[in-house]
């Protein structure tokens, strides 16, 4: 078995005196597609923004690409150690958060250009692929605001790509769209998932995309991975009744 | 007496002329009527004036000396909101900072200059910071402290002006959503880089109205300049308007004629505040695609 993609052991975080991830630990393999799901307060969201460190863990580690990261002070050794290892990890949000005084292409092309350093027609002529890919190329000049839900959430899966990350990270891709536009989301994930280039890890409640799509699911459960398994073993039979009554009541 | 609290209606009184003339008054257009009430001030003043003995012949004779004072006011105002801006840019990025240093030295700056009277401000520049430079530095270098008044002015202005940017400017900087930051964070982008390209020019679109009303106050409050004592080369129009007047015992011609420079370029400043307004809210406004 080759090396994992992404390597977590004893992840806690605590808000206060809430401890809302109680250890957790998991080892997730390149290429691999990986749904995460539970209830709201399950901590599936917070496992996930743990990842990438846009929460500072309470303790515990997290290896993305052969990069390992500690909870710990923010020192300047350790501050440049978590740029890197969000070089290799895109991330895409519920509530889309693109650039708004930003054109679409400017929006892919910005990270590539400042933190990659790479040159402007090298960057765009990725950009363009990418917004072709996500079928957005004739909006290009257009301000996100002009968008449709669906169309801004795809331009943000094709600015996060286009770093071209080992690693891709779904917070709730789905939950902020109109139920008309979810499926165009969907498609453009599933074609990713399709390729086997990149690792993802996706929060959704989109069970339907999780049986098609998914290597793995992992039911999150009071802070801790409750139970986990390929959707075929789990929408034949969950072997815990809390993940079934959860199954139960979504599908 | 009627009660409109408990809901009955108001009797109907109004007959006869009193009737007709609310008839007739309901043809005529709001904005005439407010012209109108306009005209009627502008008139009772010039009767007032008239009566007073107001000088008029005076006041054209000695108006483009003090209209000149314009220049120096817009000079003064341009130089004061750069310095303002930059002041309040690195005032803002300290009070959303972390650091210690930066946090607790902005947080005495806003609250000093927001604390004390500008025009007291404006002495300490002028008259106190010369005497503190003396008794601090060598001879040479305390003469750099002892300023022009327009110099001590304007310095005076920008701190003050900046002081109550920072404010500004932080709130700004806080208005733009958490997630903007977050996603710029996620791609690998540095503080700096986040700062730079992705809140501050969010933030720009916010603080651009308040920014213009702070302008518009500074054109009217670099009239304290005069205060320290500007000489006639760089004296504004109330400087300007004060000593022509005293000089001739005509107060209230050269003082209405500074007021009016006033006036007039705020209103200059408040159209093109207006414009950039428009052309700011790009990328935020959802027009209907040609």
């Amino acid at each position: 078995m080759t090396e994992p993609m992404i390597r977590v052991r004893g992840l806690h975080k605590s808000f206060g005196a809430l401890e809302v991830l109680k250890g957790i630990d998991i080892d997730i393999h390149p290429g691999e597609v990986v749904v995460l799901f539970g209830r709201s307060g399950s901590g599936k969201s917070t496992f996930l923004r743990c990842v990438n460190f846009l929460e500072e863990p309470t303790t515990g580690s997290v290896e993305v690409a052969g990069v390992e990261v500690s909870a710990g002070p923010p020192t300047r050794q350790r501050k440049s150690a978590i740029r890197d290892l969000r070089i290799r990890c895109g991330m895409v949000f519920q509530q889309f958060n693109l650039f708004p005084h930003m054109t679409v292409i400017e929006n892919v092309m910005e990270a590539p250009l400042r933190v990659k350093g790479e040159s402007t027609a090298d960057v765009r002529d990725r950009a363009l692929a990418l917004l072709v890919d996500v079928g957005l190329d004739d909006k290009a000049d257009e301000h996100p605001i002009r968008l449709s839900g669906g169309q801004q959430q795809r331009v943000a899966i094709a600015r996060a790509l286009a770093m071209q990350p080992q690693v891709m990270l779904f917070d709730e891709p789905t939950s902020a769209l109109d139920p008309e536009l979810i499926h165009e989301v969907l498609a453009v994930m599933k074609r990713l998932a399709e390729t086997h280039s990149t690792t993802m890890v996706v929060v959704t409640h989109e069970m339907g995309f999780a049986r098609e799509v998914a290597d793995r699911m992992c039911f999150f459960h009071e802070g801790i991975i409750f139970e986990q398994g390929t959707p075929a073993e789990m929408f034949a039979q969950a072997r815990e009744p809390e993940t079934q009554r959860f199954l139960d009541a979504v599908i | 007496m009627t009660n409109k609290a408990d809901g009955e209606a108001v009797p109907q009184t109004r007959h006869g002329l009193a009737h007709s003339l609310e008839v007739a008054s309901l043809r005529v257009p709001f904005r005439v009527k407010v012209a109108l009430v306009w005209t009627v001030i502008a008139v009772l003043l010039a009767v007032a004036f008239t009566r007073s003995g107001f000088d008029v012949e005076w006041m054209i004779e000695k108006a483009p000396a003090i209209v000149k004072g314009a220049w120096v006011t817009v000079l003064f105002s341009v130089i004061a909101i750069t310095g303002a801006t930059l002041l309040a840019l690195l005032g803002a990025l300290g009070r959303v900072s972390r650091n210690p240093i930066a946090y607790g030295v902005s947080g005495f700056y806003t609250s000093f200059f927001r604390g004390t009277p500008l025009i007291v401000q404006l002495f300490l520049w002028y008259l106190a910071l010369p005497q503190l430079a003396q008794g601090l530095l060598p001879q040479e270098y305390a003469q750099w402290f002892i300023w022009p008044a327009q110099v001590a002015g304007i310095v005076g202005i920008a701190f003050n002006y900046g002081a109550y940017m920072t404010e500004i400017f932080r709130s700004g900087i806080e208005a733009v959503p958490h997630g903007q930051s977050e996603a710029a964070e996620a791609l690998g982008m540095s503080y700096r880089q986040r700062m730079r390209r992705v809140v501050l020019p969010q933030a720009a679109r916010i603080v651009i109205p308040p920014t213009g009303n702070e302008f518009i106050a500074m054109i009217k409050d670099t009239a304290l300049i005069g205060l320290l004592g500007t000489t006639l080369l760089w004296a504004d129009p109330f400087r300007v308007a004060q000593l022509t007047g005293k000089a001739d015992f005509r107060n209230l011609e050269a003082l209405i004629v500074a007021a009016l420079v006033y006036w007039g370029l705020t209103g200059i400043f408040s159209f093109f505040q207006r414009k950039l307004e428009t052309r700011m809210s790009k990328g935020y406004v959802r027009t209907v695609p040609a």
